[in-house]
Formats: structure tokens, sequence, C-alpha cells
């Protein structure tokens, strides 16, 4: 029998791997497909503001609303964010777990500024009687930026959930592909978060 | 009495007794019905003690295969109810004439087509196709499992709630009445106020989860599991589909829920995005939905060609005809998909040369469309082909499928379109193709995987006794609408008053009084299939003389698919290998690792249903008590490390040598 | 090898005999000239493409009977899967065909585009230089519909008329929903969608009495949203519009906003004069007073808004919800409890329409819309469906 295998084997190729195969991690792969479906959330209500962005429904306009100052603040807070994501990722990569969580800790504190001046802006316009329900931009206006914004919450849920178990269980293989894929969801806000300033807020008030 | 009623509605929402549709006699009929059943289902699992069994053996299950056979089941349990609303359908067609109003009122009627849209497209044949696409993926590729068993698990689950919360609407409120699009603003909160648009809106949001998640795994599956050497142009068909199709998902269904999102705003928070008021558009909302709706045709229909595509080589004995051809087709189609949605609504005045662009686009499918119809055309050329069952139904589907395919061009040419849009030529066209390529694959796929999955081939007798009344019944019940077309009746009527239609609408229900039987005769098949067992069994694990790896394997495969990962080095490569004199491996087997079983699939959907139930009827303490315990439930998850374990080298040497014995027998 | 021939010749026929038992299929034999060009170009199509799908078919039968297993005789070769030649001409067959098709279509859609104006009475005769077409105004109701004819100041209900071989010009609005305009027998259809206008361009060439429809699903009343439209020579088209002009009443804002609630089977009207700019009011959605048109929205829009202290304008701008404080709209849930329409019979059905009104079951006389503007209740269909009731 094993005479008979020993003949085939020389003729025929392997048919099987006699070793575990271990396929490549698709981790990533898998986590990139999901934001760029989130991506295409974003595409749709970008088009649903570019399609309905000029109908203010003889009510206020982006430059009677946006307070540009501010929201340059807004985005600064959530660039600072990315940032000191990435001084956590070096962290990380230097195996350092406490400085990994402080700075996680900074860029959640940024995070939720951001989301404080946002809830800060909304109250602000609904209080001036420029709610969702006004105008058909006002309306995108909120879901576009408010979609933004809850993903901004999520991160935040998520990221403190990640300092946790950092803390409880160090950086293990596991928690530092975590920590990569809440790296991919962060920057991602951050570049929706530009195109949100460039064609919301800014094309908005110039254009 | 005041602060009563507040009370009540704080609890229920706007739920109350009104609510239950006690007084329309068809419902009620139909709840004790299924109520009966239910029970009797209860009380046989609980009387041979399953539930243990189902819970730690499917439920929570993580293996693909058992996820697949979980997928199928839902989609046949939801192809009945699709079906019983189809037959409604035909009987008040057929005697809704003069003053006959039928039995059925518009505000009943107009829930059914609703829900025979809704249920057949998104959790029969979404279901159907998913489940294929799980169960034979990760084998014909020489995986274990798929990238994220979890997630897979999950993802069935969410379509599961979203089936569940749709059968709800059946018996507590009503159904929308809007057609299975849900055009506002006729699904606008002032114009459909009830619960109806509600439970549509939350089942597809839902399901549509789980349907994303599931594009994503199976995406990330076969780019990154596939066995060595399996390059892409090496992959089977049928994977190389599935691929065209879950990149459709990924790229469409996120359209879908941030449409129905935009909906949901208008209809719960006041916003105006598709409003005839305040600068709403609901013209957008038309492009939005056909953005994601024509790429989900494709999405149906790519992954019945790659059955096809399988099902002809193995009974040709043959390899493919044209295999790069097939691939690049499929490639284009998928590319194309997306770039048609208008023909959906030439008749909204977008004007002539928008129309002719989107026209001609989708006439341009047709060329690899066509290309691949030559391809099993000339695979059959000089091919020995054996008439199994699966066979019947691709040459079933060869013959119906060009018809369809032939008025769907028409329906493409916009000024034809113009007098053929919303007729129930149109109808006839899209059964055409669903029924005549989706779900003539699919039951090809049923009959020939099933060997695979159970260790049985299904009974022929019945089997060709479905394939013919489904393949009759199809003629007689959609040729007569195409006649209807062509008289100017459109679609969604409830009530007719030309009396010369009469005829063709009694010859339509009694196609698809056929097509019950062809039901039936499913449904008898595996039944006594699964009776005689004993004399169908296939010990080969290969009963076709198949020609891709999932025949390489045992049938049922073992829950680790391959004691060893098969290499490839053909795109027929089980074919090759028993060409080439592959010998099964008989020892030296090393432990194997696999992902555990969890049920938190289980209760994620459970607290979905709750939460969409709540959403539906107003009952905000409850969607809020169940959102905080979904992403609780969520992050718990996350703090499991434990997830994988391993089979050990004895038991996978026990099971390959019980294997071994039981071929050994055979011969 | 003649039963295939046998087979092939009952392919052809078999069309043909569909085609000449449906004397009915109004879609194949219409009455005017554009749905006779869409019905042409239907067969052209449809010949094009039988010429790839006849031999397709034939070959799928005789490759699946010649090459079965028991057939020893056909030759076996299980490795030949791929051939050049073959690859091209099975990709090149279907392109030739889709380059043929797709030229027509082109050149056939920007023809039949409802938005040009016709050039052609039809197939022989060319449109005089001079004529001006009928100018006919469509308003697509919940669920009935009303036609104005601004150029003789009548309007009406589920009725239309159109002198023969005059083009008729359609500017297409709706009130509440989508629907689609259709008359299978004069021009294909096209969408009727509120705060919107769309066009046709159509005409009839031969007297009738033609069926026309709403074509895309409207809501509950949506099957017996039908209509008929009279193909009539000029002096019976005239003596249809002095008839109207006879036995209508007037419509004015407040007869419009009775008529436009929720009906079903709503039975022929007359109106013999029409409040000026009463169409604009109804596709601007301001016929109600105080409401502002969407027009003057736009204008304000494009000038850069209202500005912060704009908040009437919202007010003046809800259209939607026009039915909430009154009787709930039909669509209403049954929990309510709220009947979905009022019972109370018509109020007011003009005689002179219903002669010609096949769906006119139960007129009583009357006028059209008493006068006075109590807020009664919605212009009820006739034969109330009771099983609607909850």
């Amino acid at each position: 029998m094993t005479e008979k295998a020993h003949t085939q084997e020389a003729e025929a190729p392997q048919f099987y791997l006699e070793e575990e195969h271990h396929p490549e991690g698709s981790t990533m792969l898998g986590f990139w497909l999901y934001l760029m479906s989130d991506c295409l959330i974003f595409a749709v209500l970008f088009a649903t503001h570019g399609v309905l962005g000029r109908n203010y429904a003889a009510g206020p306009s982006p430059a009677d609303l946006f307070d540009l100052p501010l929201v340059a603040i807004n985005t600064a807070m959530l660039l600072f964010s990315s940032i000191t994501y990435g001084f956590a990722m070096l962290q990380m990569e230097r195996n350092a777990k406490m400085e990994t969580l402080f700075w996680l800790g900074i860029t959640g504190l940024f995070g939720l500024a951001f989301l404080g001046l946002e809830l800060y802006e909304f109250y602000h316009l609904i209080h001036e009687g420029a709610g969702p329900g006004r105008s058909a931009f006002l309306s995108s206006f909120f879901t576009l930026v408010g979609t933004h914004g809850l993903h901004v919450t999520f991160g935040i849920i998520w990221l403190i959930t990640l300092m946790v178990q950092v803390k409880i269980r160090g950086l293990i293989p596991e928690n530092r592909r975590r920590l990569m894929c809440l790296s991919m969801f962060w920057h991602f806000l951050d570049v929706v978060w530009i195109g949100v300033f460039s064609f919301v807020y800014l094309m908005g008030v110039l254009g | 009495m005041f602060g009563n009623t507040t009370l009540t509605q704080f609890i229920f929402g706007r739920l109350t007794l009104e609510s239950f549709p006690y007084h329309e006699p068809i419902v009620v009929v139909t709840f004790i019905a299924v109520a009966l059943g239910g029970l009797a289902l209860l009380a046989l699992v609980t009387k041979y003690k399953l539930w243990g069994y189902l819970w730690n053996e499917w439920f929570t299950s993580v293996d693909h295969k058992k996820i697949g056979i979980m997928y199928i089941v839902l989609a046949i349990i939801m192809l009945l109810r699709g079906f019983a609303d189809a037959i409604m359908m035909r009987l008040q067609q057929a005697i809704a004439f003069g003053g006959n109003e039928g039995y059925l009122n518009p505000h009943h009627y107009d829930q059914i087509f609703t829900a025979h849209g809704v249920i057949m497209i998104f959790f029969v044949a979404m279901p159907f196709v998913t489940g294929f696409m799980n169960y034979v993926v990760p084998l014909q590729i020489g995986a274990r499992d798929v990238s994220f068993p979890f997630l897979n698990n999950f993802s069935f689950w969410m379509t599961t709630a979203g089936a569940i919360i749709i059968m709800i609407s059946l018996f507590v409120g009503e159904f929308a009445r809007t057609g299975w699009l849900a055009y506002p603003p006729l699904s606008g909160a002032d114009y459909s106020p009830g619960v109806g648009v509600d439970y549509y809106i939350w089942g597809l949001q839902v399901a549509g989860v789980g349907t994303t998640l599931s594009g994503i795994n199976l995406i990330a599956t076969i780019v990154k599991m596939r066995a060595p050497g399996m390059t892409f142009m090496k992959m089977p068909i049928f994977t190389w589909t599935s691929l065209c199709t879950n990149i459709l998902i990924v790229a469409t269904f996120p359209i879908l829920t941030a449409t129905l999102a935009l909906l949901s705003l208008d209809r719960y928070a006041g916003t105006n995005f598709f409003t005839n008021d305040l600068g709403g558009n609901p013209m957008m909302y038309v492009n939005l939905i056909w953005i994601w709706g024509h790429p989900e045709v494709y999405i149906l229909i790519l992954p019945a060609f790659g059955i096809f595509s399988e099902v002809v080589a193995t009974f040709c004995g043959k390899r493919l005809f044209g295999y790069a051809s097939m691939v690049y087709a499929t490639c284009v189609i998928m590319i194309l998909s997306y770039l048609v949605w208008l023909h959906h609504f030439f008749t909204m005045g977008s004007g002539a040369s928008v129309n002719a662009f989107f026209g001609i686009t989708t006439m341009i499918i047709s060329i690899p469309t066509g290309a691949k119809m030559f391809n099993w055309l000339f695979t059959m050329y000089r091919g020995r082909i054996r008439y199994e069952l699966p066979m019947y139904w691709t040459v079933g589907f060869m013959f119906t499928f060009v018809i369809g395919g032939m008025t769907g061009v028409l329906l493409a040419v916009p000024p034809a379109d113009f007098v053929l849009h919303n007729s129930l030529f149109l109808i006839a066209h899209f059964h055409n193709v669903i029924i005549g390529g989706v779900l003539f694959g699919l039951m090809a796929g049923v009959v020939y995987w099933w060997p695979k999955a159970f260790g049985y081939k299904l009974d022929r007798f019945w089997g060709l006794c479905s394939f013919w009344f489904w393949q009759i019944g199809f003629f007689f019940a959609f040729m007569p609408l195409y006649v209807l077309g062509l008289m100017g009746v459109t679609r969604r009527v409830s009530q007719f008053e030309d009396p010369s239609l009469q005829i063709w609408f009694i010859i339509a229900a009694f196609g698809a009084g056929l097509i019950a039987l062809g039901i039936a005769s499913f449904i008898i098949q595996l039944v006594v299939s699964f009776l005689k067992r004993d004399q169908l069994r296939d010990l080969t694990g290969d009963p076709w003389n198949g020609r891709t790896l999932e025949w390489s394997t045992s049938s049922p495969p073992p829950e680790y698919n391959f004691a060893f990962t098969p290499v490839v080095h053909d795109h027929d490569s089980w074919y090759d290998m028993k060409n080439r004199g592959y010998e099964r491996p008989l020892g030296g087997f090393k432990p194997i690792h696999m992902p555990k079983n969890t049920g938190t699939g289980v209760v994620l959907s459970a607290l979905s249903i709750a939460l969409a139930f709540a959403l539906i009827w107003y009952i905000w303490w409850l969607a809020i008590v169940s959102f905080v315990a979904i992403v609780g439930v969520s992050i718990a998850h996350t703090f499991n490390y434990n997830r994988d374990f391993y089979i050990p080298a004895e038991t996978v040497t026990a099971t390959e040598d019980a294997r071994s014995e039981l071929l050994a027998d055979r011969t | 090898m003649s039963n295939q021939i046998k087979f092939v010749g009952r392919l052809f026929v078999l069309p043909l005999l569909l085609a000449l038992s449906g004397c009915n299929m109004v879609v194949m034999s219409p009455s005017g000239d554009i749905a006779m060009q869409q019905r042409d170009l239907i067969v052209v199509s449809t010949v094009l493409m039988l010429l790839i799908i006849v031999p397709v078919v034939c070959l799928t039968f005789f490759f699946a009977w010649r090459y079965r297993n028991s057939n020893a005789n056909a030759k076996y070769d299980p490795e030949w899967h791929h051939s050049t030649g073959l690859e091209v001409v099975i990709w090149s067959a279907p392109l030739a065909i889709i380059i043929a098709l797709g030229a027509i279509t082109w050149i056939s859609t920007h023809k039949l585009d409802p938005y040009r104006p016709l050039d052609r009475i039809d197939a022989e005769r060319a449109l005089p230089a001079e004529t001006k077409p009928l100018v006919v105004e469509v308003v697509a109701l919940d669920w009935k519909w009303l036609f104005f004819y601004p150029e003789y100041g009548i309007a009406t209900v589920n009725e239309m008329a159109a002198p023969v071989d005059v083009p008729i010009q359609f500017k297409i609005t709706a009130s509440s929903v989508m629907n689609s305009f259709y008359v299978p027998a004069l021009a294909g259809m096209i969408y009727a969608m509120p705060g919107m206008q769309t066009q046709l361009h159509a005409v009839i060439n031969k007297e009738g009495d033609f069926e026309g429809l709403s074509a895309n699903y409207s809501g509950d009343g949506f099957s017996h949203m039908r209509f008929r439209f009279h193909g009539l020579q000029q002096g019976g088209f005239d003596e249809w519009v002095a008839r109207v002009k006879q036995n209508g009443t007037a419509l004015n804002r407040d007869a419009y906003l009775k008529l436009e609630k929720p009906s079903i089977r709503e039975p022929v009207r007359y109106f013999a004069t029409v409040e000026d700019g009463l169409f604009n009011a109804i596709l601007n959605m301001c016929v109600h007073p105080g409401q502002m048109c969407m027009s003057e929205m736009m204008h304000i829009d494009m000038m850069g808004g209202g500005g912060v202290e704009s908040r009437e304008n919202r007010q003046k701008l809800e259209y939607d919800n026009r039915h909430a404080n009154e009787e709930a709209p039909a669509a209403t849930h049954p929990a309510t409890g709220n009947p979905p329409r009022s019972e109370e019979p018509a109020e007011g059905v003009d005689e002179g329409g219903s002669s010609m009104n096949g769906m006119n079951h139960d007129a009583h006389e009357g006028h059209a819309l008493p006068e006075g503007s109590q807020g009664g209740p919605a212009p009820a269909q006739l034969n109330t469906n009771e099983s609607t009731q909850p």
C-alpha cells in the first residue's frame, strides 16, 4: 500500500497538503469590505444632500445657519483625534500597554468634544426653528451629519470597550487586530468628515 | 380614565385589541392553522427531546453547511407563504369580474401582492441563494469553513428575524399596501399612516443587515480561503458567480438600507426626503431603490447561472465550454447591472437621451447573457447527457429563460416600454426570468447537491412530477399574462370590468394550480426520499461523477470538510484528481482547528425582533430596552476570547476510518 | 428532421395566430398614431430577436436529444471545451442584433419622446404647419381623473374627448401620489406626479370609445381609477364641449378641494366653468387658501432661501397632511375605527355623462357639488364596498 502510494507520488502531482493549511487572516479584508459598504451609505446620503441641498422650502439656507468657525474647531477635534489614534497605534507597535491606553483615552476625549460641539450645533439649529422637518435641505443635513455623529458615538463605545479589553488582557494578537480595525474605522470617519465639511459646510456657505 | 389610557398607550404604544384582524375570516383561519401546526411541531420536538439537539447542533452552529441548510429550510417555508399569496391573487383575479368583487377587498388584496413580492424576493429567493452559496462555496474551494463563522450564524438569524417580522404582520396589524418597493409618497406617513409600511421597513432592514454581512463574509472567504493552487481562473464557475453576487450584495444592499432609513425618517421623524411638500423629492426614492433593485435581480440570477454551469458540465460528462468567456460574461453582467436602473421607470419623463442610454445599456447585458447560453449549449454538444433530475431543470431553464430574456430586451426599448410598463406583460416577463431562471436553477441545485448534504439521492419519480408540473404550470400561468398585457391590462388591479379578459385569468389560475401541484410534488419528493433513503443511499460521496472539490469528500461531509486541505491543479479539480490517480489519504491525520458554536446570533436576532416590533408599534420603552440589550450583548460577546478548539487527531482518524470501511464495503 | 422543421414552423406561426385571434389586443391594434408606431416597434424588435432566439431554442432541443446518454452514435469528446472561432461567433451574433436594436432604440426613443410635439397625423399625413394642438391638462386625483380644457374653459371628471386627427398636448400632474396616465389605444403611458408636470403628445386617428386608466398603483381605489376616452369627429367634439358647458357646474377652488378628497368609482362630472389658474394652483400645490405655491417657494430658494425668520413659511408649504384634521384619508388602518371612506351617496352627478359612462351604475340627478362650503364628507363613491369597512 505504502509502496504504491510512493510510486504514485513520483508520477502524480500532489493532491493534498499533509500539513495543516493556514490561510491568510481575512479580518482586515472583511473589515475593509464593511467600511466600503458603510461608505456606500454615506454616498447615498451625500447624493441625497446633493439633490436636496438647495431645497430650503422658503426657509433658512446654509449661509443663514452655519457657524463656520465653530465647525472648523469641530473639524480640528476630529483631526486631532485621528492623530492621537495614530500615536496609540505607534505605542501598540512598541508593545507599550499603558501608553497605548493613554493615547486611546485622549482620542476618546477628542471624540467626545467633537460630539459635544455637534450636539450644541444641532440644539442651536433646532432652537432657531431650523430642525430636520423644516425643509428637505435641513432633513438631508441633519441626516448626513447625524449619521456621521452616530458612527463617532459607536466608535467611542467601541474604543472604551477595547480599552477595557486591553487593560484586562494586554496587547494580545486579538486585541491588536481589534485596535487595527477600530483604527481603520476611526480614520474612515475622519475622511468622511472632511467630505462633510467641504461639501456641506464650505460649499453650502460659500458656493 | 385619562391616566389609564396614557398608561396603556405607554405600555402598548399604538397596539390595541383592534390591531388583531380577528374580523377577517381568512386571516383567522390561517392563524388557527399556523398556530395548530406550530403547536404540533413544538409538541413533537418536545416529545422526542429534540430541543437540546436543535439548539446545540443547529441553532448555535457556526458550521457553514448547517447554516446553509437552515437558510434553505427558511426559504422553502417562506415559499409556501409567498405561494399562498400568489394563489389568492390568481383566484381573486379569476373571479372578480363585472359586478363581482371577488372575495378579497382592496385593503386585503393590496397587502397580498405587496407581501407576495417582498417575501418571494427577500425571504425565498435570497435565503435560497445564500443557502447554496454558504453550503457549496467553502466545499468547492477546499476550505473548512467561511472566513467569519460566527458572523455567518448571526447573518442567518438576522435574515430569519426579518422573515419573522414580516410573518407577524399577518396576525398583528397589517402589512404594507404599497407594492413591493413602497414608492413614496404613497408609502409616506400621510398616505400610509398604519403600521404596514413600518413592518415592511423594519423587516427588510433587519434582514438586510444579515444579507450584507453574509456578503462580506463570502467575499472574504472566496478571496482568502481558497485551497492552494486554486487561482481565480481555476475557481469553479459556481464560486465565480457567488463571488460576483456577493460583490453585488455588498455594493448594493447598503443603498437599500440607506434608502429605507430615509423613508423611515420621513415616517418617524417628520423629515422631508420623499414628501411632496417642503422640498422633498419622491423621484429620488425611485432612483435610489432601483439602484439597489436592479443589481438585486442579478444577485439572484448569477448563482443560478453558476448552478446550471456545474450541472451541465457534470451531466454532459464534459468540460464546460468556454470557461474563460463564462467568467468574463459573469463579470460584465455584474458591472453592467449597475448602469441600467433607470429602465424601471422610463415613463417618468427623463428625456429621450437618458432613456435611450439606459435602454441600450440594458440591451448590452443580453450579450454576455447570450454568450452564457451558447456556452451551455456547446457544453452539451459532443457530450453524453445523462438525464438525471438536475439536467431536466437545466434544459427547461434554457428553453424558458430565452423567452423571458427576449421579452426583457423588448421592455428595454423605451417607446415599447411606454405601452408595456406596469402591465401584466411586465409581470409575465419577470416571472418568466425569475421562475424560469432563478427558481429552476435553485431546484436543479436542490436535486444536484442533496446527496452531498444528506448522503442519499432524491426520488426520481416525484422529482419528474415536480419538474413537469412546474414547467407546464409556468406556461399556463404566465403566457396568458403576456396576452393580457398586450390587451392593456395593468398590474395590481383587484377588480375588472371587461368580461373578455376573464378567460385568460382563469387559464392563469389553472396554471397556478399546476404550480401548486409542482410544489406539492417537491415536498412529497423530500418525504418519499427520506423514507426510501436506504435504497437511495450514496456511499461514494460522488454520486454524479462530479467535477469539483465538494464531491471529493464524504456525503454528508464531516464537520471539518476535508481531513487534508486539497491542492488544486485544474478548474475541474476533482475530475482532474480522479483522472490522475488520486488516492484518498488513509493516515497521518492531524488535529483540526475549528470555531466553536455560539448562541449570540440567536439572542441578537430575538432582540432585533423585539426592537423592530417596538418601533413598529411605537412602544418606546421596549425599543430602548431592546436596543440597549443589543449593544450590551454585542459588547459582552467581544469579551469572549475562547472561540475555537481542536478536533483531536483521533477523532479525525476515527471519522476517516469509518468512511474507509464504508467505501470498502461497497466494492 | 421533419419534426424540427414543423416545430420551427409552429414557433413562427404561433405569435401570428395569437395576434390574429387577439382582435381585442389593444396594444397590438391601437387607434392612435403614436401607439401604432410603438406597436410597430414591438413587432420589429421581436422579429429581430427571434433571429437569434429561434436558432438557440432549436439547437437546445436538438443537442439535448442528439447527445443523450443512450445515443452511442453521437460523438463524445469530454475534453473539447474551447474553440476561438465559435467564441467569436457566440459573442458577435448577439452583439450584431443588439447593435441593430440599439440603433432602432436610439432613433425611436427620440422620435417617440412623449415631450416632442408631433410632426405627423399618421403614417400617410404630415401635420399642416400651422396646426395648433388641443391642450388637455390632466390631474390624477385619489382615485379619479380630472381633465381641464383650457381653450374651452371646461373641465371633466373621468371622461375626456378629443377630435380625431388633431394633435393633443397633455400636461399631466397629480394631487397626492404617483399615478400613470395611460390610454392604451392612444399612446404609451407617462407618470402623473404631484408638484410636477409631465407631458405627452399624441393623436387619435379613429372615432371610438376607448378606455383610459391609471397604470401605476396608487392605493385603495386604484382598480377603479378608469375613464373613457372618446375619439370624436370635429362636429361631435364640439357637441360634446357644448354638452359639458350646458350641463356642467362651476369648478372653483372650493369645489376642487372637495373633489380632491379620496373617493372610489367617482361618476363622470362636467364643469362648465373653471376658475382661472386652477390647474396651475394644483400643479403648484397651493389651491388651499393661504398656501404658498411651489413656484414661489422655488423662486425664494433660488434667491438664497427665506432666511432664519421664515418660520411661518413652513406652515404655508405643508401639503401632504392636508387631510389630517378632516376625516382620515382612505388609506386608514382599520384598527383606528375610522371608516376608510364616507358611505354617503355621491353628492352630485351629472346626468349628461351618465349615458356615456359605463362605470356609472347608480347615478342620481342633481348638481355637481352643491353650494355652500360646509366641511361635508368627501364625495363618496357609489357602490360602497362594504367589505372594506371594519
